[in-house]
């Protein structure tokens, strides 16, 4: 079927200003990325599953100005013990980064996948993300397939004495980075990855996650500071049986931000929790977006999604669970829920059930508020200033999210971000 | 200390007048006791002096040791030593109850020009005093009066009370929900902060809490003013009489 003219000369537009990387063994699956943009055409306002966040600036040709901010604070995560893999505007770093050899682990640049003639990762490129692709169309995450200027490959076979890091640093106003990044968690392998950083202007990001039976990968990423930066970002996981795989992403600033996040449980016994924060206030649009597909036996999924919101700010959750015919002793979870403090902002909620098993515990809810005034009348009873008690209360309302981080020291580290953020706003 | 004069209070969203022209002077040092029927207005004094939302003054005054204090912010009257032991302590999920206690203690000393306490010095001296409460480190810890029994809030409040130590304590029917054991303890913990420079606003429906925290006056609230002061005495009439007897005989 032909694309709506709109859409057609909007994605050739898009595609017009590209050109397909030199890329050997992956020149295939690129290619086939590129026909499913095409077969697909690139996000309008008009598509359903784009109703609530415009993709106009993520889509159109040139990428927007958006100004370098710079940070007043220590980078997250640095104190910790880590292995650090740093791109610049999208582009890697290797003085800046670390050495990429460790125990246990094995981390490969994308466009070293052929000339090292790596198996699994040429296996996985592209793989999850066009399974991704129904029953709903993620047309940025083919571009990105497609279009990958860079990225690294991690082959996980132990368990990883410390997190691996990708710093993300944002130099050039007017950068347009597409990074696609494939791993590999084998039979009983543990990684924590941690990601910080607005990374670009504007950033197409897409992971690849295959997880073996019994591996275990652990994800907390922080979108950075920059108020101007866009980014659309796509997480693919596949879950082996008994793997793990927990994710928390915390955002604060950027006036763009769609998180995607597509997950399927196909081993049984495989558990899966997706978290996320954000905090936003004026020029802040912020979705989460999350398609979870059950299709084993007892399997595990947790979706917890908190925004706070102010002064304009608009924050959307679409947020599915699937199912699947056979996936009995399901337990899925999924809360999302806003703190407005204001009346000019709005959190706009779509969750979803779709349920084709008989013997499952599924739930969902979805709320948005304002501030508790009773909680908040008791705190200043006590002495407590206002502003210090909101404060209090919002990094409360926050919890049952940052929670979700199983290390206590990144969790301080995310915590002391989102203080950070309270503490300059008012 | 405290000094309240023709108070009257209307809500805010209504025309109802619930305080017709309250006159009430708490001396430091001292007790008073204010008993009344149900719909009296004796929870509403307690807002209005702690600053609630809701309510509006068409008349009147309070004054704590001499300042007016109905146009101060909720926490500015606490800093200047007011406290209000609430009837139903509020639950607030995913506060610890030592951070709130903390922010609380370190803000009025703030707002007073003091120097903040120590994480060290801040716990050894809430240790202590949640000790003699019955107050455990789990109680502590856990957010505040979140799934606290009935007995657990109202202890709480008295911790919170000692920790801050008030110019001047309203403790909003106190005993409501409480057994005799816990009664007891809370009674106790009051009266171990009964000092000559403190004063007590003690809200109650019953005789049995003024067994345990003995007042020097009581109040009878009626109808949104003060119809009658007296003695212990007046308690106990009240326990034998009920209200209406008094009423009867005041009109």
């Amino acid at each position: 079927m032909a694309l709506p003219e709109v859409k057609q000369s909007a994605t050739e537009a898009r595609l017009s200003a590209l050109t397909l990387p030199e890329s050997g063994c992956l020149k295939a699956a690129r290619q086939a990325a590129l026909s499913r943009v095409q077969t697909m055409g690139l996000p309008s306002r008009r598509d359903e599953y784009w109703k609530y966040t415009k993709p106009d600036t993520l889509v159109q040709a040139e990428a927007l100005k958006a100004a370098v901010f710079a940070a007043d604070e220590t980078p997250m995560f640095n104190a910790f013990d880590r292995l650090n893999i740093v791109f610049v505007d999208g582009v890697f770093d290797a003085e800046a980064s670390d050495d990429l050899a460790l125990e246990g682990v094995a981390i490969d640049r994308i466009e070293d996948i052929c000339c090292k003639d790596i198996h699994w990762a040429k296996d996985l490129y592209g793989v999850l993300e066009a399974r991704g692709q129904t029953p709903v169309e993620r047309p940025l995450a083919a571009l990105n397939t497609a279009f990958a200027t860079d990225g690294v490959a991690i082959r996980v076979t132990g368990k990883v004495s410390k997190p691996i890091n990708f710093t993300y640093v944002h130099s050039d106003e007017n950068s347009d980075a597409i990074l696609h990044h494939v791993i590999r968690v084998e039979n009983g392998a543990e990684v924590t990855v941690l990601e910080n950083g607005p990374a670009a202007s504007r950033f197409n990001k897409c992971m690849e996650i295959d997880i073996a039976d019994g591996g275990k990968l652990h994800l907390v990423r922080a979108q950075g500071r920059d108020h101007e930066r866009r980014a659309a970002t796509h997480l693919f996981a596949r879950l082996g049986t008994e793997s793990v795989f927990k994710s928390f992403t915390l955002t604060v600033n950027g006036v763009l931000t769609r998180n995607e996040a597509v997950i399927e449980l196909t081993g049984d016994d495989a558990v899966a929790h997706i978290a996320g924060a954000c905090v936003g206030d004026g020029d802040f649009h912020h979705d989460d977006t999350v398609f979870v597909t059950h299709d084993a036996v007892n399997c595990e999924s947790r979706q917890v999604f908190k925004k706070v919101l102010r002064n304009g700010a608009t924050g959307v959750f679409q947020g599915k669970i699937l199912v699947k015919e056979g996936a009995q002793k399901t337990d899925g979870y999924q809360i999302s829920q806003s703190l407005l403090l204001d009346g000019d902002s709005q959190f706009l909620a779509k969750p979803e059930l779709e349920i084709y098993a008989d013997d499952v515990a599924c739930s969902h809810g979805s709320t948005s508020g304002a501030i508790d005034e009773e909680g908040l009348f008791y705190l200043r009873s006590r002495g407590v200033p206002h502003a210090e008690a909101t404060d209090l209360m919002t990094l409360a309302f926050l919890a049952e999210a940052v929670e979700e981080i199983e290390d206590p020291e990144i969790a301080a580290d995310i915590v002391s971000r989102l203080e950070g953020w309270l503490a300059r706003r008012r | 200390m405290l000094e309240i004069k023709n108070l009257h209070v209307k809500l805010e969203d209504e025309e109802k007048q619930i305080l017709k022209g309250v006159d009430l002077k708490v001396e430091a040092g001292k007790v008073h006791a204010i008993m009344g029927p149900n719909g009296s207005g004796k929870s509403t004094l307690s807002y209005v002096l702690s600053g609630r939302d809701g309510y509006e003054v068409t008349e009147g005054s309070a004054e704590l040791e001499g300042e007016d204090i109905l146009d101060l912010e909720p926490e500015e009257r606490a800093a200047a030593g007011m406290f209000l032991a609430f009837q139903y302590p509020v639950e607030i999920p995913g506060v610890g109850n030592m951070t709130f206690l903390r922010t609380a203690v370190n803000a009025q000393r703030k707002a007073r020009g003091e120097e903040e306490l120590s994480a060290s010095d801040f716990l050894k001296i809430i240790r202590a005093k949640a000790k003699t409460l019955k107050i455990d480190a789990d109680m502590l810890k856990r957010p505040v009066n979140v799934g606290f029994s009935g007995g657990e809030k109202k202890r709480n409040e008295i911790l919170q009370m000692a920790m801050l130590e008030p110019k001047l304590c309203i403790l909003d029917e106190t005993d409501s929900g409480l057994d005799v054991d816990a009664m007891k303890l809370v009674a106790e913990g009051v009266n171990a902060l009964r000092d000559e420079g403190r004063g007590f606003l003690v809200i109650t429906h019953y005789q049995r809490l003024l067994d345990h925290i003995k007042p020097d006056v009581v109040h009878i609230l009626a109808g949104g003013r003060i119809v009658k002061t007296g003695g212990p005495e007046l308690a106990l009439e009240v326990e034998n009489n009920g209200y209406a007897g008094i009423l009867a005989e005041e009109a």
